[in-house]
């Protein structure tokens, strides 16, 4: 088991060795104060998080553990060129399944993988897009096991949500803990929103001014990540707009404003594809906008992330990313793949059935931790029912072993103790270049021994320092 | 000329931004008819007579049909209830709150973390207070704190506010939600203020009028207006014509005007919801309360009320949607 703090032995590691001592240093009830402070300034400034289905919870904090996770200089370089990397072969995934698809003649990845994938939108087949970028916003969870190895353990190209908590994170720590900034050099997270601005301002199509009107558009205050919305919509200076806020003529797309109607040039949208535009996709939402596809289509609006960008992010591609990367950029990937079982395929499945008790399942298209089984945790009872659900439809699960998630010191009931961590880094791609702000949202487990990180199911964050040289 | 400063706004946002201002202005105009009618059911019944002043208190709130569909009789705590407390009552404290955060939650883009603050503080602390206080000492508090709270949340806006649509739109939502509530208390009360009343008025009606000053908060500026004692005709010019009274109809619309007309310049246009409005205005300007009684009372307020809605109408029509 490999600790932030302490590495595999005892010995502090160098990045932690101020923290390690603070800690020593600090007085518990300082650090009660503070943490008790922290949850307070959450709660006013009103970053919550709606949980589905819990009427009781329908605002929920999620908890916030105030001591950081501290990732070194080097450490951060690896991971950001992998990154960058990672990122670039998606979009080139993206364009090519839409386009020429070279990747499938050369059977790299099988056909049915792609077109049978309900998030497949062939209304995407030959459209172009303003610079060929498909996933400007891109969340990428990583999981670390030891010192030299971060693994990614999903990618997020649809609309990948927690960038707020990175940024809320980091002004409550300044906040209450001035000090500790003292003892490192962090580098800032703060101009994230400025990046996006500029990265969503660089794809506008060519119909845009030089500038060009961009927009956030969100479900609405019912949605559980509202608040992010909102404050990102607050610091980007766009306006926050829902479905009904827009309209579609003669293929443009305008909003509603106390002046009459106003061109919308670039949307960065928080909704799904398949509510994007009743007349394309359900035809029930009532989130969307009528004839938004077809403005798209004509070009004379962007969408960021394009639509149908889910082929290149569900659990069951996810297995071919390694080819993916060296099929288009001819290099080797920075960083791995959890060693994945397709359980679409025979001796996959078979290896998957006969060791059920060792590893994870999951479904292809599930996420927020819904719909998997953790073996080494499970009952007898809830592996069998799993084992029938598998065997009726091999095709929708993956396996991976148990991954011992690196830890990180965290306060909890008990005081301070070592709790599993993953980090999800947000990756900007736009006209000429990709930016990755220095930090990530660290997730924590707060049950002892959970895997679970996600804040549905009872994890918290932390602040993500990226140390400067 | 159009400012080119002005970012365009959309029409939701200015939608949310009024109902905000609205819903929190109603709120502590509730919690002030709840104080004075606990003022007067306070005193012995030889000074207020026998009249049901809780139920008065429903009509005043404009909300009577909907009360006696819920309840049988109207008392202190029914009526406290349902018009602080009750999720049925649309217009009840805690729905006002609640709404008003619901809207504010949809444009906090455009509110000040102060106001944000204020209007977020509001609505958590009133879940404090549950189904409602246990006593009377206890429900004063409360309403007192109702009406800090909306003075907390005005004075935000007041002072964090940029100057721009946005504000103008939020000071809409509260002068045409003051001028119908102010409308709302002189309709149910307007018996009480008929000169006629003088002859056959004794101690009981001065506390009635008193009351009514207090609703409004306007029993000190009285004092300061006119200068002599409470007599039924000023308190109807103070409501109706002064300029100067912050919560008479006329202050409501010379405000109103003002804030449609830096609307109007700022977008380069003028529409019906700003000549509706300098109508009104032009009508409270050139009457004189001695011709309001002569043509009667009742039948002006009436017809306030209605040009009070058709203006929230026009603005709705001309921004909103």
């Amino acid at each position: 088991m490999f600790d932030e703090m302490r590495g595999s032995g005892d010995a502090v590691r160098p990045a932690y060795a101020e923290l390690s001592q603070w800690l020593a240093e600090v007085k518990p009830d300082v650090l009660d104060f503070r943490r008790r402070e922290a949850e307070l300034l959450f709660r006013r400034i009103g970053i919550t998080f709606a949980v589905y289905g819990d009427p009781e919870a329908q605002e929920r904090l999620i908890p916030f553990d105030v001591i950081p996770r501290i990732i070194a200089a080097k450490e951060w370089e690896t991971l950001r060129r992998g990154l960058e990397q990672r990122v670039k072969a998606i979009n080139a995934y993206i364009k090519d399944v839409y386009g020429r698809r070279e990747i499938l003649k050369a059977g790299l990845v099988p056909e049915d993988l792609v077109f049978q994938n309900p998030v497949f939108r062939p209304e995407m087949n030959g459209q172009k897009v303003p610079h060929d970028i498909y996933v400007h916003i891109a969340g990428i969870d990583i999981v670390r096991l030891d010192a030299d190895t971060f693994y990614v353990l999903e990618d997020n190209a649809r609309t990948p949500s927690g960038v707020s908590y990175m940024l809320e994170n980091r002004e409550i720590m300044l906040r209450l803990f001035p000090e500790l900034f003292s003892r490192y050099r962090v580098a800032p997270v703060e101009n994230y929103p400025d990046e996006l601005l500029e990265t969503l301002k660089s794809v506008a199509p060519p119909s845009a001014s030089s500038e060009p009107n961009v927009v956030l558009l969100t479900p609405g205050v019912y949605n559980s990540a509202y608040y992010e919305h909102s404050f990102l919509a607050d610091k980007l200076g766009i306006e926050l707009v829902e479905g009904r806020d827009l309209v579609v003529k003669s293929d443009v797309v305008y909003m509603r404003t106390t002046e009459g109607l106003k061109r919308v040039d670039v949307i960065y949208r928080r909704i799904d594809d398949d509510f994007l535009d009743p007349l394309v996709f359900r035809p029930d939402s009532g989130l969307g906008v009528p004839g938004l596809m077809s403005a798209y289509q004509a070009g004379s609006v962007t969408l960021a992330n394009a639509v149908g960008t889910g082929i290149a992010d569900d659990k069951a591609v996810y297995s071919y990313m390694p080819e993916i990367v060296k099929f288009y950029l001819g290099e080797e990937p920075l960083l791995k793949n959890v060693p994945t079982w397709r359980c679409r395929e025979d001796e996959h499945l078979a290896y998957v059935l006969d060791h059920l008790e060792e590893l994870v399942v999951k479904e292809v298209h599930g996420s927020g931790g819904y719909g998997m089984l953790i073996g080494p945790k499970a009952d007898k009872a809830s592996i069998a029912a799993f084992r029938a659900k598998l065997k009726s439809d091999p095709k929708n699960f993956i396996a991976q072993p148990t991954l011992a998630l690196s830890t990180c010191p965290t306060c909890v009931d008990e005081g301070i103790a070592p709790r599993h961590v993953d980090l999800r880094p947000f990756v900007l791609s736009g006209r000429t270049r990709t930016r990755i702000v220095p930090g990530g949202l660290t997730r924590v487990a707060l049950k002892k021994g959970s895997l679970v990180v996600n804040s549905s199911q009872g994890g918290g964050t932390k602040d993500t320092w990226v140390l400067d040289n | 000329m159009t400012d080119e400063t002005l970012k365009n706004m959309l029409s939701r946002t200015a939608d949310n931004l009024y109902w905000l201002a609205r819903y929190v202005e109603r709120a502590e105009y509730i919690a002030r008819i709840l104080d004075t009618t606990l003022r007067l059911t306070a005193l012995p019944l030889a000074y207020v007579g026998t009249t049901n002043e809780w139920e008065s208190a429903v009509a005043t709130a404009g909300c009577a049909s909907a009360f006696f569909e819920a309840y049988k009789e109207a008392n202190e705590e029914t009526v406290t209830e349902f018009l602080a407390f009750s999720t049925s009552n649309p217009s009840s404290i805690r729905n006002c709150f609640e709404s008003a955060r619901l809207n504010a939650r949809a444009v906090r883009t455009a509110l000040t973390i102060e106001m944000w603050d204020a209007i977020n503080s509001a609505w958590l602390e009133l879940k404090r207070w549950g189904n409602g206080p246990s006593s009377r000492e206890e429900c004063a508090r409360f309403l007192r704190w109702v009406q800090g709270s909306s003075l907390q949340f005005d004075g935000s806006a007041y002072r964090t506010m940029l100057r721009n649509d946005a504000y103008w739109f939020s000071r809409l939502g509260v002068y045409i939600e003051r001028a119908d509530n102010t409308a709302r208390i002189l309709d149910v009360k307007y018996h009480l203020l008929l000169p006629a009343i003088e002859k056959v008025g004794g101690p009981l009606d001065y506390f009635q009028w008193t009351a009514i000053l207090r609703t409004v908060s306007a029993l000190t500026a009285y004092h300061w207006v006119y200068r002599e004692n409470v007599k039924p005709w000023l308190v109807a010019d103070l409501l109706i014509l002064r300029d100067e009274m912050p919560r008479s109809l006329a202050s409501c619309y010379e405000n109103l005007v003002q804030n449609l007309d830096r609307i109007a310049n700022a977008y380069g246009r003028q529409g019906p919801a700003q000549r509706h409005a300098r109508t009104v205005r032009a009508r409270l300007e050139n009457a004189k309360i001695e011709d309001i009684f002569q043509s009667g009372l009742h039948e002006f307020i009436d017809e306030f009320v209605e040009d009070n809605n058709r203006l929230g109408t026009a603005v709705t029509q001309q921004y909103l949607l």
